[in-house]
This record gives structure tokens, C-alpha cells and sequence, in this order.
């Protein structure tokens, strides 16, 4: 099947589907101002399929955190729609984006944990944001994601007493502890061991399973692509390839 | 601690948690803070203890009105009045006494040859000028050539002196070229331009200052007939009396204008006004310092917070939480140390300086205040906390 029929395939038929998390059409965006302007993205078209983790791979440059960061309500949509979890957030205000931001994960490359917090603590974050009523039984919620993520003995460790793949777990288990409805990852498992990668992919794809949580990660760990349901190519703002979900 | 606060503001304390994660950077900033509290409660004590020494004098008048020189502005400046304005002034209805109140300054030498100023009343001693019962229990005594009364809280002066008069010995000392016989002592209390006061009769005043005349007075006191009314007579005697050459007030209205002169147009007043705005200075740069530098160690932590869902709202909650949390806590340890000085400051000076519940408070709102201001100068540099920039 050649490129362009594949994404009319797996573009326009996901565009349709009423229970799409993230549907995207025609969208554009450009940085800079001037003649500096430089375009981003160019005429992006695509649906997510809830409940399944969808990998998107490019090189640097090629898009795919621009594309990211529109998903996640952290930038501005300028041309074109994007509707998110039923939201069009084209044209949206800042209150729009805030209140889509907090049915969403994020986990970041870089673990940004508070370091004058305990893994518990800063995990309680994910939770707290979405007011008093969600942070009843906020302590065993926390205790269990982190002890699914192997974490059970470092409950209230500082950042400053973990290793770097164990910050990187507690922002994972920060990012999920409020039930998004999409985790949004930036090569979550660089800087995890091989069986902590595995175990909190799988992890992510058990709660697409369970609770239809959509996840798009970046990343380019060959392990993980493996376990993508979609494997999605951008190339210089463009979708050049798309495997469609499995 | 956490828990208290965690309780008082429904979330997690992440201002505290913040602070008292760096010790070293928290150790500073309440040392900063105390140090700024220090310096405004100091600065506001001088200021306070200037207005009650300015004060004591008028407290010791026993008069409803007082008739001073047109170009008065403190008990000690201005020209003396001419005598004839106490006789126009019994005149008037509602006045029932009228008296002089003679004022001058001398140079107590001591043994050691150090100089003890002192403020010179100079009275009437056939009426109660003032309302010391201790100096109207001995008017007869100074009714006497060269006979004075002292004030037991002049400054630096040798220990048992006062006691010993006070025990009825005599304490002679020479001045202007006379020896005054000092037989019994009263309490005032010194002041920034003198060391305590003497009262002495008219006429021992006007042998010690030769240059003045018994008609010519600095001030002359007034008391009310019984159910006068004040404001009628003050208008009555106003009307009596050329403006030009004097001017009549309440005492309380001839002390506030003393007090504002003194605060606002003498280098005293204004070097203390200018020492609370330099405290209230320090303390805004030391805690501007100590929070922008907090905000920008934070700005991932809080772009992640951003990203998160967390609204402006609540980055501005921790960061002026940060501002209350040092103001109270540096506060504390500055009112303690500032009460030690006033101590010391009172044991050395004899000044009348004391800390206030409402200077206290007035602080503790200006520290409050002051690191409010602080915080939300330092919460600008939220804005650079851009969570798109994670990725």
C-alpha cells in the first residue's frame, strides 16, 4: 500500500469516529514572526483511538513536540481544529485549556519533580489539582501506582534520595494518578532500566485496557515501538507514515 | 508544622515545604526579615520615645490653656510674651487663673567634669503650676532664694545622689555663678535635648538667667473656671489677645504642634522617619531576593504544575504563602531582639521608650505587608514558567 493511501486509510476514517479522543484536521502552526516565521506542522490530519498507545516517532525537528504540545492544550492552535476529549481548542481561552489540561497525563523527558516533595507528595499533585473531593484515599491511591511501579519501599523519599529512574516512576505514576482519560509521554523510558521500561508500558497499555486511557508517546526505544498499537512517522511537520492500529 | 498548614490551607503546603527544604537560604531570609523588623521597631521606638519626652513637659501642667509667643513651635523656642497678656487673659469670662511659666536651660557640671543639660521651669511658687504633687508638696521650700528641685531621673548622674536629697540632704552645685541648693526631688524624665528637668521660683529663675525679666514669661498657663466652656473661652481669649504677638491653645493643641514640628521639621525627627523607610527598604530587597530567587530555582517544578492543570492562582498562593510564612516567623525573632534593646536603650538613655501592643502590631502589618509586596514583585517571574517548554 503506498503512503498516501495509508494515511486517507487511517486519517480520514479515524477523523469520523464520534468517540475519538484527539481528532485533528487540517492543522497548522508556524513559530517565529516575520521573515524568521518558519512553519512547524503542515495540514496534520488525525484521530486517536481511545484506549491505545500510539507512538510517534520523527526526527528532531520533524514536528512531533509541536504536535505534542498542541495535543496537551500547552500551545495555542493557529490554524485549523483540533477537538480534544470533545473540546474544539482552536480559538479556546485559557480557561478552556486549563480545565482540558487536568483530564490529561503528562510525563516528561526530564522527571520535574518537586524536590522539596516526597515521592508521595509530589504524586499527591497529580491528584490535588482536581480539588478536595478527588484527594479522599489520596494516600493508598498514590502508594499503590508507585507500588506498581516498584516504588513500595521509597514512599516518602526526597527526589534528591532516588535515582534517576525512580524520579522518573514517581512522575509516572504522578501523571496517571488522576485517571486522565490521555497520557501524553515524552520518551518516558529513557532513562529507565529495561524491565522498569517494560513494566510501566505495559502498565500504560493494562489502563487503555481498563479504564480506556489513550497514551501518545514519543520515543525511540525500539522495546516500546513493539508494543505500540499505532506507530505514527512525521517528517518535516508532515504525517509520512501511519500503521494504523492494530 | 506541615500539617497545620496543610490544614489552614486546604492543599499541601508547597510554600513551606520550599522554604524550609534550603535551611541555609531560610536561616537568611528570616535573619533578613528579623533584621528589617529590628530596624523599623528601633527606628519607630526613637520616634515614640521623641513624642513622650516632648510630652513629659506638657503632662506636668497643671492648665486647661496655655498662652505662648506667636512664633512658638516647642516649649523651648519662641520669644517670651509680655506679662501684661496674663492680666488681659484673667479678664476674660470663663478663665479663673492665669500664671507664668518661666523657661530656660543650664549646664549641671559634674564631678567628673562631664555637663548633665537641663530644662528650667520657673514658677510661681504661691500656686500649683504644675501637677507634681511631689513639687507642689515643697513650694514653700523653693519660694526660698536658690533653692531647686531636681529631677530624679536626670541621666548619668552619681549613684545615691538622688536618694540622698530625696532623704533630706541638701545637694549644693554651682551655676551661671550660683550655688543652687537643690532640697528635694520630683519625676519627669530626660529627653533628647536635655537630661532631666529643675523647677526653681520665678525669682530663683531670674537671678539664674539675668538676661530675662520677671515680664516677660516664655508661657502663660490657663485654668478653666469651674463649667466653663473650653472652646467658648479658648475663642474669648483669641479674641482678647493680639495674634500677632501670641497665640492661644489647648495644652493638647500646643503639644501637637510641638510634636509635629519636632517629628517633620527637626533633624531628629526626620533622620527616625527616614530610618523606618530604610528598615521597610531592606526588608522588601532582602525578601524580593530570597523569593525571585525561589521562583526561578522552581520554574520547571512549576511549568510542570502548569502543564498539569494547576490555574496562576495557586502559583501566586505559594509564593505569597512564602511571603506570610517569613514575615511572621522573621518577625517573632526581631520583636524579641528589638524588646532586648529597648531595654538596653532605657538602662543607658533613660529615655522614655517602650514597645507598644500597637506598635508591635503596626510592625508585624507592615512586615506582613512588606513581604506581600515582595512576593508579588517576585511572582512576575511565574510568567517564564511556560510548561510547553518541558517537552
Amino acid at each position: 500500500m503506498d503512503l498516501t493511501a495509508r494515511r486517507e486509510r487511517y486519517t480520514d476514517g479515524d477523523l469520523n469516529r464520534p468517540d475519538a479522543p484527539v481528532v485533528v484536521r487540517g492543522l497548522n502552526h508556524w513559530f517565529g514572526e516575520g521573515e524568521a516565521r518558519k512553519q512547524a506542522l503542515f495540514d496534520v490530519n488525525l484521530a486517536l483511538e481511545r484506549g491505545k498507545l500510539t507512538v510517534l516517532l520523527g526526527a528532531s525537528g520533524s514536528g512531533k513536540t509541536t504536535l505534542l504540545t498542541l495535543m496537551g492544550c500547552l500551545r495555542r492552535v493557529q490554524d485549523g481544529s483540533l477537538t480534544l476529549l470533545g473540546t474544539e481548542l482552536a480559538g479556546a481561552d485559557e480557561q478552556v485549556l486549563v480545565r482540558c489540561r487536568r483530564r490529561l497525563g503528562f510525563i516528561f523527558q526530564a522527571h520535574n519533580l518537586h524536590e522539596s516533595l516526597t515521592a508521595m507528595e509530589n504524586v499527591r499533585m497529580g491528584l490535588e489539582v482536581h480539588g478536595k473531593a478527588a484527594m479522599a484515599g489520596w494516600e493508598r491511591a498514590s502508594a499503590h501506582l508507585l507500588e506498581m511501579l516498584g516504588l513500595g519501599e521509597r514512599l516518602h523519599y526526597l527526589p534528591g534520595n532516588l535515582s534517576g529512574g525512580q524520579k522518573q516512576r514517581v512522575a509516572v505514576a504522578r501523571a496517571l494518578v488522576g485517571n486522565p482519560d490521555i497520557v501524553f509521554a515524552d520518551e518516558p523510558t529513557a532513562a529507565l532500566d529495561k524491565n522498569s521500561a517494560l513494566n510501566t508500558v505495559t502498565l500504560l497499555k493494562r489502563l487503555g485496557t481498563e479504564r480506556g486511557t489513550t497514551t501518545l508517546m514519543v520515543t525511540h526505544d525500539t522495546k516500546i515501538m513493539s508494543l505500540a498499537d499505532r506507530i505514527i512517522t512525521l517528517e518535516d511537520g508532515r504525517i509520512v507514515e501511519d500503521s494504523g492500529t492494530t | 508544622m506541615t500539617a497545620l498548614l496543610g490544614h489552614l490551607l486546604g492543599r499541601l503546603p508547597i510554600g513551606w515545604l520550599q522554604l524550609v527544604h534550603n535551611k541555609t537560604r531560610l536561616a537568611a531570609a528570616l535573619a533578613g526579615v528579623a533584621f528589617a523588623s529590628v530596624l523599623v521597631l528601633m527606628q519607630l521606638g526613637f520616634l515614640g520615645a521623641l513624642v513622650a519626652s516632648i510630652r513629659l513637659p506638657y503632662d506636668q501642667m497643671n492648665a486647661d490653656l496655655l498662652i505662648s509667643a506667636s512664633d512658638m513651635n516647642t516649649l523651648a523656642d519662641g520669644s517670651p510674651l509680655p506679662r501684661q497678656r496674663m492680666f488681659e487673659a484673667l479678664t476674660v469670662e470663663g478663665v479663673q487663673n492665669a500664671t507664668p511659666l518661666y523657661y530656660g536651660k543650664i549646664e549641671w557640671k559634674q564631678p567628673d567634669g562631664t555637663i548633665r543639660n537641663l530644662d528650667v521651669f520657673g514658677i510661681d511658687p504661691s500656686v500649683e503650676s504644675l501637677r507634681n504633687p511631689a513639687i507642689n508638696a515643697r513650694l514653700s521650700d523653693i519660694s526660698l532664694s536658690d533653692v531647686a528641685l531636681i529631677d530624679a531621673k536626670v541621666r548619668n548622674v552619681p549613684k545615691g545622689l538622688f536618694a540622698a536629697i530625696t532623704a533630706g540632704e541638701p545637694y549644693r552645685f554651682e551655676v551661671k555663678g550660683r550655688t543652687l541648693t537643690v532640697v528635694g526631688t520630683f519625676e519627669i524624665g530626660g529627653g533628647f535635648s536635655a537630661d532631666g528637668y529643675l523647677v526653681v521660683s520665678d525669682q530663683t529663675f531670674l537671678r539664674l538667667f539675668p538676661n530675662r525679666v520677671a515680664g516677660a514669661p516664655n508661657h502663660i498657663l490657663v485654668t478653666l473656671a469651674p463649667g466653663a466652656d473650653a472652646a467658648l473661652t479658648l475663642d474669648r481669649l483669641r479674641a482678647t489677645l493680639p495674634a500677632d504677638d501670641s497665640i492661644v491653645r489647648t495644652v493638647e493643641e500646643a503639644f501637637d504642634r510641638d510634636q509635629a514640628f519636632q517629628t517633620t521639621q527637626r533633624p531628629v525627627g526626620l533622620v527616625f522617619g527616614f530610618g523606618v523607610v530604610i528598615g521597610i527598604l531592606v526588608g522588601i530587597i532582602i525578601v524580593y531576593q530570597v523569593l525571585s530567587t525561589d521562583v526561578a530555582e522552581h520554574l520547571k517544578e512549576y511549568a510542570t504544575f502548569k502543564a498539569i492543570g494547576y490555574s496562576q492562582r495557586f502559583f501566586l498562593g505559594i509564593v505569597f504563602e512564602e511571603a506570610l510564612i517569613l514575615a511572621i516567623l522573621g518577625f517573632v525573632p526581631g520583636f524579641l531582639v528589638s524588646l532586648l534593646l529597648y531595654t538596653v536603650v532605657v538602662a543607658v538613655t533613660g529615655l522614655p521608650l517602650a514597645m507598644t501592643g500597637a506598635r508591635a502590631v503596626f510592625v508585624l502589618v507592615g512586615t506582613l505587608g512588606m513581604c506581600a509586596l515582595s512576593g508579588a514583585i517576585a511572582t512576575r517571574k511565574l510568567a517564564r514558567a511556560n510548561p510547553a517548554d518541558l517537552f
